[in-house]
C-alpha cells in the first residue's frame, strides 16, 4: 500500500492567496494541481513536501484563449482542455498532436499544463511542443511577474527557474504568418512514457524555411530543443533534402541513454527520423496541404 | 482537517488527513467499496470515479481536494433498482471476467457516451486506453459500450473474434491463419 507521508494542505482560491501561502511557507511548500506527477512521487518518498497548496479552486487560472497576437494558456488548464481547444488546433496543430498521446483521456481530465511544465520530466511533450513553437511562461512571484522563454524555463531533470515562493501562471504563443506544427512520439503502449519523440514548427517565407522549431523529448536534447538543426535549416528550401539533413544533425548533437525503452543508438534513429517526419508534415501543413489527423492517428503519425 | 463531499448525491462529512487518497476515502470511510484500489500509480484504472463532471484516477487524488465537490462511483450508476444502460449491457455482452476493472471501466463508458452517444470502436478503445482489465477480456467490454450505445449491431450473437479449436487436445496461442476477424 502506497500513502504519502503526513503533510499540511492548504487551498488556494487566487493567485494572490496562492503567493502568500508560498511566500510563508517556502521552501517546505508545493503546489498542488492535478497531482498526477506529485502524488506518486509523495507516495514513494521521492517527494516530502511540509504544505500542499492546492491551487485546483482557482477557476481564473484555467482557460485557454487568444489576446492579439498570441494564444494564453492559464497553468490550471487541463490536457483535455487543450485537447478540446479548437483555437490551439486551429493555430498550433503540434499541441493537439502531442496531446493525443499524453497519458490517456481519464489522466487528461485532471493533470494540468501548468503541473506537466513545473514537473519538467525529461520525457514529457508538452515541454518540447512549446520550445518548438518558442513561447514562453509567465511566472508570477511576491515582487510581480516576470516572463521567461520556454527554452530558458528548464534548467535541468525535473528542475525549472521557478523559484520556491514563485509559481507558473501562464504560457504564451505567439501566432504568425504561414505558420505549421506537428509532433510525433513512439512509445511501447498507448499511455506510456516517450523512448523518443520530435515537434517541430516552421514558418515559411517565399517557399524557404524563414524560422523553425525543432522540440525534443525524452532523448537528452539540450533545453528539449535540436539548436544546431534548426540554425542548419534557417534559409533553406523546404524539402526532402533538408530536412534529411536537419534529422541526421539532430540526432548528432542529442545524449538518449539507453534504457529499458531502448539503446541509445536506437533512439538517435528515432530522432533522424521522426525529426524528417515532423518538419515534412509541419510543412504541408504550412501550405495547408495536409489534412488534420484524426481523432486517434497512428502513434507513427501520418504524413 | 473537515471536509464535505457529496458523494451520490449524499453529503458525508469527515475529518480526515490531508494526506488520505480519495479512494480510500470512499472506500474506508464510507464503506463505499465499488471502486477497486489497484495499482496505486494511475496507470490501471480500476478506481476511475467522477470528480464532479470528469472521471478521474482516485488513487491519485486527496480527499481533500474533493471537498465541496461532488463524486459519483460505480454505486451510484443505477437509478434506484434500474440499471444503468452501461450496466445492462456489461451484463449483457460478458463484459466482466473477475470484475475487478468493471466500476472503473464502466465509469468511464457512461461518461464517454454522455458526450458521445454514438462512439465508433476506435472511440471506445481510445477511451478506456488508460484502464487495464487483466483478464484481457477487452472484446467484450468494447461490445459492452458499444450496445450501450444503442450499436446492437456490434456483434452481439458473433464473437468478433474466433479461435480455431486446441490441437490435440493441447491448447494453442493462435497463430498466424488462426484468428479470424
Amino acid at each position: 500500500m502506497q500513502v504519502p507521508a503526513q503533510v499540511e494542505y492548504e487551498k488556494a482560491t487566487s493567485v494572490t492567496q496562492a503567493l502568500s501561502l508560498l511566500a510563508r511557507y517556502a521552501p517546505g511548500a508545493r503546489i498542488l494541481a492535478g497531482g498526477h506527477s506529485l502524488i506518486p512521487m509523495m507516495k514513494l518518498r521521492l517527494a516530502q513536501p511540509e504544505v500542499l497548496i492546492d491551487i485546483n479552486p482557482i477557476q481564473a487560472l484555467r482557460y485557454i484563449e487568444r489576446a492579439g497576437d498570441e494564444l494564453r494558456i492559464g497553468a490550471l488548464a487541463r490536457h483535455a482542455d487543450l485537447l478540446a481547444a479548437e483555437l490551439a488546433g486551429q493555430h498550433f496543430t503540434i499541441l493537439h498532436d502531442a496531446e493525443r498521446v499524453i497519458a490517456d483521456p481519464v489522466v487528461r481530465n485532471w493533470g494540468t499544463i501548468g503541473g506537466s511544465l513545473c514537473q519538467a520530466d525529461p520525457s514529457e511533450d508538452l515541454s518540447a511542443a512549446f520550445a518548438a513553437l518558442k513561447g514562453s511562461m509567465i511566472i508570477a512571484g511576491p515582487d510581480g511577474s516576470r516572463e521567461v522563454p520556454a527554452r530558458a524555463f528548464h534548467t535541468g531533470p525535473y528542475e525549472t527557474v521557478v523559484g520556491p515562493a514563485e509559481m507558473l501562471t501562464e504560457i504564451r504563443l505567439p501566432i504568425r504568418p504561414e505558420a505549421g506544427s506537428a509532433y510525433v512520439k513512439v512509445a511501447r503502449r498507448a499511455g506510456d512514457w516517450p523512448i523518443g519523440a520530435a515537434g517541430a514548427a516552421v514558418w515559411l517565407a517565399d517557399g524557404r524555411i524563414a524560422d523553425v522549431g525543432i522540440g525534443l523529448t525524452a532523448v537528452g536534447a539540450e533545453h528539449f530543443v535540436a539548436a544546431e538543426a534548426e540554425e542548419f535549416l534557417r534559409g533553406q528550401p523546404a524539402g526532402e533534402e533538408a530536412f534529411a539533413q536537419a534529422g541526421q544533425i539532430a540526432a548528432a548533437h542529442c545524449h538518449p541513454a539507453s534504457d529499458q525503452r531502448g539503446p541509445a543508438s536506437y533512439k538517435r534513429h528515432l530522432v533522424s527520423e521522426l525529426t524528417i517526419r515532423v518538419l515534412r508534415t509541419a510543412v504541408r501543413r504550412a501550405r495547408g496541404l495536409a489534412p488534420a489527423p484524426g481523432l486517434a492517428p497512428a502513434p507513427g503519425l501520418a504524413p | 482537517m473537515k471536509i464535505t463531499v457529496t458523494v451520490n448525491a449524499v453529503d458525508h462529512t469527515r475529518v480526515v488527513e490531508p494526506r488520505l487518497l480519495l479512494i480510500h476515502f470512499l472506500r474506508d470511510d464510507l464503506g463505499l467499496t465499488g471502486s477497486h484500489w489497484g495499482c496505486d500509480t494511475s496507470n490501471c484504472g480500476a478506481c476511475v470515479v467522477w470528480l464532479d463532471e470528469t472521471p478521474v484516477k482516485s488513487c491519485t487524488v486527496l480527499a481533500v481536494m474533493a471537498d465541496g465537490r461532488r463524486v459519483t462511483t460505480v454505486e451510484g450508476l443505477a437509478s434506484g433498482t434500474r440499471l444503468d444502460p452501461v450496466q445492462e449491457a456489461f451484463a449483457a455482452c460478458h463484459g466482466l471476467q473477475c470484475g475487478f476493472c468493471t466500476p472503473g471501466m464502466m465509469m468511464t463508458a457512461r461518461w464517454l457516451l454522455d458526450n458521445n452517444p454514438d462512439p465508433t470502436e476506435a472511440d471506445v478503445r481510445e477511451a478506456i486506453s488508460g484502464q487495464v482489465c487483466r483478464c484481457t477480456g477487452y472484446e467484450n467490454i468494447v461490445r459492452s459500450v458499444l450496445r450501450a450505445a444503442g450499436r446492437e449491431g456490434a456483434g452481439e450473437h458473433e464473437p468478433r473474434l474466433r479461435v480455431t479449436p486446441p490441437q490435440g487436445g493441447r491448447a494453442v496461442h493462435p497463430g498466424p491463419g488462426q484468428v479470424r476477424r
